[in-house]
C-alpha cells in the first residue's frame, strides 16, 4: 500500500465518523505520480450531500502530508451496500448503527415489495433478533429507522443498495 | 452589494457571519463548488448526437428537479416525523439525479447552458435549474401540478417512481456510459422510492373511507397526466404490469379519464420556479 493511499484510506465519512471511507468502501482508486495524487471516490447515493465535505477533508488530509491532491468522481459500477467492509461492519455495531446484509441483486425486472422489507436485523446494542422496522428512512438517506423489541431502544439500520 | 467581512468587534455583527469562514462571496451558491462529474469522461460517444443526448439528460434531470421540489415543500408538514424525513431524502436523491443529468447534458452540449455575468461563479447545473424560463423546462407536468395532500403526493410518486425505474433499468444500458452510469444508481434509489409510495398506496386504499377518498381523487385527478408521463419514458407493458398489481391489492381500479390535451406546461411550474428561483436570480453573481 502506497504511503498516499494509507492517507486517504484513513479519512472518515463526515456522517459515520466511525468508519473510513475505505470501510465505506467509496475509496475507489488512489493514484500517485510523485507529489501528485489522485483519489478517486464514488456517491453512496446520487444525492449524497457529504461527498463535498469527503472531498475536501480528502484535499486537507493530502496537503498535510505533502501532496498535491485533486479528487475524481466515479459513477460506476454504482456503490453497493456490499462494499462495507468487515472491519466497517463490526464499526458500525461498536456504535449502535445495524449492519446492512446482502444487497438485492434481481436477475429480471426489480420486483415490487409492498410487505414492509423482510430483513433480519438484530439489535446492535442487546443481540436481540426481535426487532421491528419504524421507517424505512432515516437521518440520512442510507440508513432506516428500527426499533428493539426487547430493550425497547430505536436504533439505526444502515440500508441494503 | 458584497458582503462586508465579518468584524468580531463590531456590535453589529451578525451570529450567521461565522458560517462565511474567510470566503465573503458566493454564499447564495454554497462556499466552494465541486463538479460532480468531476474526472469522469464526458465525450459523447460518435454514434450519438450531441444535442439530442443533452435534450433528453435535459428532459430526465427536469422531472427530477421539479419533482424534488413538489416533495421538499413537504419539509415540516407530512402527516408525521417519519413521513416527513422519507419524502425528504427521496426529494434528495431525486435531486442527485437532477444534478447529475443537468450536468452531462451541459457537458454533451454546453449551448443548453444559460450566459450568465461576467464573474458569475454559479455552475452549469445551477444555470439550468435557476436561470431558465418555465417555457424552457422539459419537465412533464405530472411532476409541476401543485401538491395536493399526502395521498396526492403518494400516487404521483407511485405513478412517477414506476415509470422511471422502468426506463432507468432500460437505461442502465444506453451507448453513453454517463447517461448509463447515472441510470444505474438511480435504479437503487427508485426501487425504494417505488416501495415506499405503494406501500402507503395500498395503506391508504385499505385504510378509513376517508383515506380511501383521499386516494382515489389524487389518482383521479393525476390520471389525465399519466398519457405524458409514459410516453416521455417510453413506458413499455411492464410499467402496467405493476400498476396493475398494486391496484389490484389496493382494490382500486384505474381511473377512466382521458388524457389531458396539449402540451407544453401549465401555470403551475411558472409559480413554483418563481420560488425556487428567486434568490438566484436576484444575485446572479452569489454576492450582495
Amino acid at each position: 500500500m502506497s504511503r498516499a493511499y494509507a492517507v486517504a484510506a484513513s479519512v472518515t465519512d463526515p456522517e459515520m465518523p466511525m468508519l473510513t471511507l475505505e470501510d465505506l468502501g467509496v475509496l475507489r482508486d488512489v493514484r500517485e505520480d510523485g507529489r501528485r495524487v489522485t483519489v478517486t471516490i464514488t456517491p453512496t447515493y446520487s444525492g449524497c450531500p457529504a461527498m463535498a465535505t469527503m472531498r475536501d477533508d480528502l484535499v486537507h488530509r493530502l496537503t498535510e502530508a505533502g501532496y498535491a491532491a485533486q479528487v475524481e468522481i466515479a459513477l460506476s459500477p454504482a456503490w453497493s451496500s456490499d462494499w462495507i467492509t468487515e472491519r466497517g461492519r463490526q464499526a458500525l455495531r461498536d456504535h449502535g448503527l445495524s449492519a446492512p446484509g446482502a444487497a438485492p441483486r434481481p436477475g429480471g425486472p426489480i420486483p415490487l415489495t409492498l410487505m414492509p422489507t423482510a430483513r433480519a436485523v438484530t439489535c446492535p446494542r442487546c443481540d436481540s433478533a426481535r426487532t421491528e422496522l419504524t421507517s424505512e428512512y432515516g437521518a440520512t438517506a442510507c440508513k432506516a429507522l428500527y426499533r428493539c423489541a426487547d430493550c425497547l431502544e430505536p436504533f439505526e439500520h444502515v440500508k441494503e443498495i | 452589494m458584497s458582503h462586508q467581512t465579518p468584524d468580531p468587534n463590531d456590535e453589529h455583527g451578525s451570529v450567521y457571519d461565522g458560517l462565511l469562514g474567510t470566503d465573503t462571496s458566493q454564499w447564495a451558491f454554497g462556499t466552494d463548488f465541486e463538479d460532480p462529474l468531476a474526472g469522469v469522461d464526458t465525450t459523447v460517444p460518435s454514434e450519438l448526437d450531441a444535442a439530442e443526448l443533452a435534450a433528453y439528460c435535459l428532459a430526465l434531470g427536469d422531472d427530477a428537479l421539479v419533482l424534488s421540489h413538489r416533495l421538499s415543500e413537504w419539509c415540516s408538514n407530512a402527516p408525521d416525523l417519519e413521513d416527513d424525513i422519507a419524502l425528504a431524502n427521496i426529494a434528495l436523491d431525486l435531486l442527485g439525479q437532477a444534478r447529475l443529468l443537468l450536468a452531462r447534458a451541459a457537458a454533451a452540449d454546453p449551448s443548453v447552458v444559460p450566459t450568465l455575468p461576467d464573474g458569475s461563479p454559479v455552475p452549469v447545473e445551477d444555470a439550468l435549474a435557476f436561470f431558465r424560463e418555465a417555457v424552457d423546462f422539459r419537465n412533464v407536468r405530472m411532476v409541476e401540478v401543485a401538491n395536493g395532500d399526502f395521498a396526492h403526493t403518494v400516487a404521483r410518486l407511485l405513478l412517477f417512481a414506476t415509470v422511471r425505474l422502468a426506463a432507468f433499468e432500460r437505461l442502465a444500458t444506453h451507448a453513453d456510459p454517463v447517461l448509463a452510469a447515472i441510470a444505474a444508481k438511480g435504479v437503487k434509489e427508485l426501487t425504494y422510492h417505488r416501495d415506499y409510495a405503494g406501500r402507503w398506496f395500498l395503506t391508504l386504499a385499505q385504510g378509513t373511507e376517508e383515506s380511501r377518498r383521499r386516494l382515489l381523487a389524487g389518482l383521479t385527478g393525476l390520471w389525465p397526466l399519466q398519457a405524458e408521463l409514459a410516453r416521455a419514458y417510453d413506458a413499455g407493458p411492464e410499467v402496467d404490469v405493476v400498476l396493475d398489481q398494486v391496484f389490484a391489492v389496493s382494490g382500486v381500479e384505474r381511473p377512466d379519464v382521458a388524457p389531458m390535451t396539449g402540451r407544453g406546461h401549465t401555470e403551475a411550474l411558472s409559480r413554483m420556479l418563481a420560488e425556487m428561483q428567486v434568490v438566484a436570480r436576484a444575485h446572479p453573481r452569489g454576492q450582495w
